[in-house]
């Protein structure tokens, strides 16, 4: 059997990935693919909680289900965001985009 | 070593590499293209842990939707990039240092979970009754009907608002098409 501690610290490598990810790249999109990476680890995490600790309860699928329609919500207004940003201003790199900086 | 066990580990091998792909590949298409080989890891970790059903959701929404939106908009966006220089802040290495802190905490706090050494899963599933148990639990007012509907609001606030944020400046002077 595969103990449960395997998953959470694969999980915890992959959320910390995404995380450099989304502070180091420069391009938005490559930050929205930083916050996919995270929010999928963060459903391993789920899912492996349920199957090892609560099996019975559905609860965790049902998070994690929960979390698949915020993730595609994030997905499609960030990147509606980025094309509007492109087509105003032609870039996409986050250190241009200071109209709001203060 | 058990065979699951191997299947584990090299799923997470490679999901773990295609997840700093991601984030270090210089092109950005390649980097969406890693996206989808990480996705796809996590879908066979699913199956792993008999979540038969998120797994099949993972691929369709992630894979299927949500991957294919991001190499569009990679795509609708490449042409400046060309020339814009380095993919990655002069600071990065504050990044990896700020990603290594944030993993040590995660790690110490992950030793202190009581069934952190648990070898294996306390008890099997029903073979067959968990995706009935979950579609019912989704429309059952007194379980999960509250999340669901809110989640339907969301996806429904999340189309209307990515069209009228992508739309056109002139076209939404004109009120519409």
């Amino acid at each position: 059997m595969i103990p449960l501690s395997w998953y959470l610290i694969l999980s915890a490598l992959l959320f910390c990935v995404g995380a450099f990810g989304v502070l180091a790249r420069r391009n938005a999109v490559g930050i929205l693919m930083g916050i996919e990476l995270m929010l999928n680890a963060v459903n391993l995490n789920l899912v492996a909680f349920w199957r090892y600790l609560t099996p019975g309860l559905i609860a965790g699928q049902v998070f994690t289900l929960i979390v698949f329609a915020v993730a595609a919500s994030e997905a499609s207004v960030g990147l509606a965001l980025i094309i509007s940003i492109y087509r105003r201003r032609s870039t996409v790199v986050v250190d241009e985009i200071n109209l709001m900086k203060w | 070593m058990t065979v699951l066990q191997i299947v584990f580990l090299v799923t997470g091998f490679v999901t773990l590499l295609a997840g700093v792909m991601v984030v270090a590949s210089p092109k950005l298409v390649h980097a969406a293209l890693w996206l989808i080989v990480s996705l796809a890891g996590v879908a066979v970790l699913f199956v792993l842990l008999n979540a038969n059903f998120l797994a099949v959701v993972q691929v369709v929404v992630y894979i299927g939707a949500i991957a294919i939106l991001i190499i569009f908009a990679v795509m609708l966006t490449r042409r400046v990039m060309a020339d814009t220089g380095p993919t990655h802040n002069p600071s990065w290495w504050l990044a990896l240092i700020s990603a290594l802190v944030l993993l040590g905490g995660l790690l110490a706090l992950i030793l202190q979970v009581p069934a952190f050494a648990q070898a294996g899963p306390t008890a099997q599933p029903a073979a067959d009754s968990g995706l009935s148990d979950l579609g019912t639990a989704l429309v059952d007012v007194n379980r999960f009907l509250l999340p669901f509907e809110v989640a339907s609001v969301l996806l429904l606030a999340a189309l209307i608002g990515a069209m009228a944020i992508a739309r056109p400046a002139d076209a939404a002077e004109e009120g519409g098409e």
